[in-house]
């Protein structure tokens, strides 16, 4: 196993801007300031963390009740069908998160829709090319969000593979 | 729930009213151009000194203009964060558990509000049973380094706040096939 090593610089980067990114014509260089480096060098990790695999993107994350329609939804099918069937949900660019947990219903995948009704022929095709019925759990409440929390980097070992 | 057209619109009057003491008087968007910058932003912003200005070229707007918009999203809502989004995977928090509990109607509300106070939820929401096969309606997410961190965290909240009693499952994540961002945008083309 690979390990990556992160700069100072690139966890001080991952800890402040996953909310507030500089909305200004030179952010780097805003975000170089704050952190006493230079815009080349806020660039130059950014785009390491985005190569060691660690950077999902740098954008908005949307409120999914404003943007549209969105629910958790899992499968329960057998193990040695498993990765056969996470690529066949995968194939859906409503899908957007998708993984395998110890249980039962042992796919869990969000689908996300413009629509309620956009998202529920999304559900019924996906029930159509797998052949299972698909467990749908829309959110109804949320008591807490906090996707943007502090990471501990001198607690372990940073992995990647 | 509002279609995508009717909040644009309510997005350009409140834009509209905003932009008289807004330091950036830029021309408002038109729908197609929303749609465009959102499709363009749901993949993340380029890697480039002015991203937001290679974005502004890509949807025929000024970078004035993209950037008030952005800023207006943020402020009505539609956007709750704006940053980096990050691959806990990858940075080693491999451990991570959706622990699901059947609490009574009348009582989720509390109880997600005692597990909102633990530092080490990130998520908490409350979804439908759907009985004989799920009777879990109260969902919160644990990441950790390592599993046996994430089951005594478990432990710890079943023991702070009473939960022997309650019917619960851990699952812990083995396999990611897919994380990314929402696509909200595509579909929404025919709204514009």
């Amino acid at each position: 196993m690979m390990t990556t090593l992160l700069t100072l610089l690139e966890q001080n980067i991952i800890n402040q801007y996953q909310k507030g990114f500089p909305l200004c014509s030179q952010p780097y260089k805003v975000i170089a300031d704050e952190l006493n480096s230079t815009e080349e060098e806020v660039l130059s990790a950014i785009l390491k963390l985005d190569d060691a695999g660690i950077l999902s993107r740098i954008g908005p994350v949307f409120n999914h009740k404003k943007a549209g329609s969105s629910t958790l939804a899992a499968l329960a099918v057998p193990e040695e069908s498993l990765d056969e069937i996470a690529e066949i949900v995968n194939q859906f660019e409503q899908v957007n998160h998708n993984y395998a947990r110890e249980h039962s219903y042992n796919l869990w995948f969000v689908v996300t829709a413009s629509d309620d009704e956009a998202l529920a022929q999304v559900i019924e095709q996906i029930e159509q090319l797998t052949g299972y019925q698909v467990l749908v759990l829309p959110m109804e409440a949320s008591y807490h969000i906090d996707l943007a929390f502090n990471i501990n980097f001198s607690q372990h070992q940073l992995g990647g593979h | 729930m509002s279609s995508l057209s009717s909040q644009q619109q309510h997005l350009q009057e409140n834009h509209r009213t905003e932009n008289m003491q807004n330091e950036f008087t830029a021309e408002l968007l038109s729908a197609n151009q929303l749609q465009k910058l959102r499709e363009i932003l749901e993949c993340g912003l380029p890697h480039v000194a002015q991203p937001y200005l290679a974005i502004a070229e890509k949807v025929s707007a000024t970078e004035a203009q993209v950037l008030a918009q952005i800023e207006h999203w943020q402020t009505d809502g539609l956007v709750k964060r704006f940053g980096l989004v990050v691959k806990h995977r990858q940075l080693g928090y491999k451990a991570n558990a959706m622990v699901v509990w059947n609490i009574a109607d009348e009582h989720v509300d509390r109880v997600a509000a005692m597990f909102s106070s633990c530092p080490e939820v990130s998520l908490c929401y409350r979804r439908p049973r759907r009985l004989p096969h799920w009777p879990y309606n109260l969902f919160c997410m644990i990441h950790g380094t390592d599993r046996s961190i994430v089951l005594a965290q478990i432990d710890a909240m079943v023991e702070k706040f009473s939960l022997q009693d309650i019917e619960k499952d851990i699952l812990f994540s083995f396999k990611a096939y897919k994380q990314q961002g929402a696509r909200y945008g595509k579909k929404g083309l025919t709204n514009g």
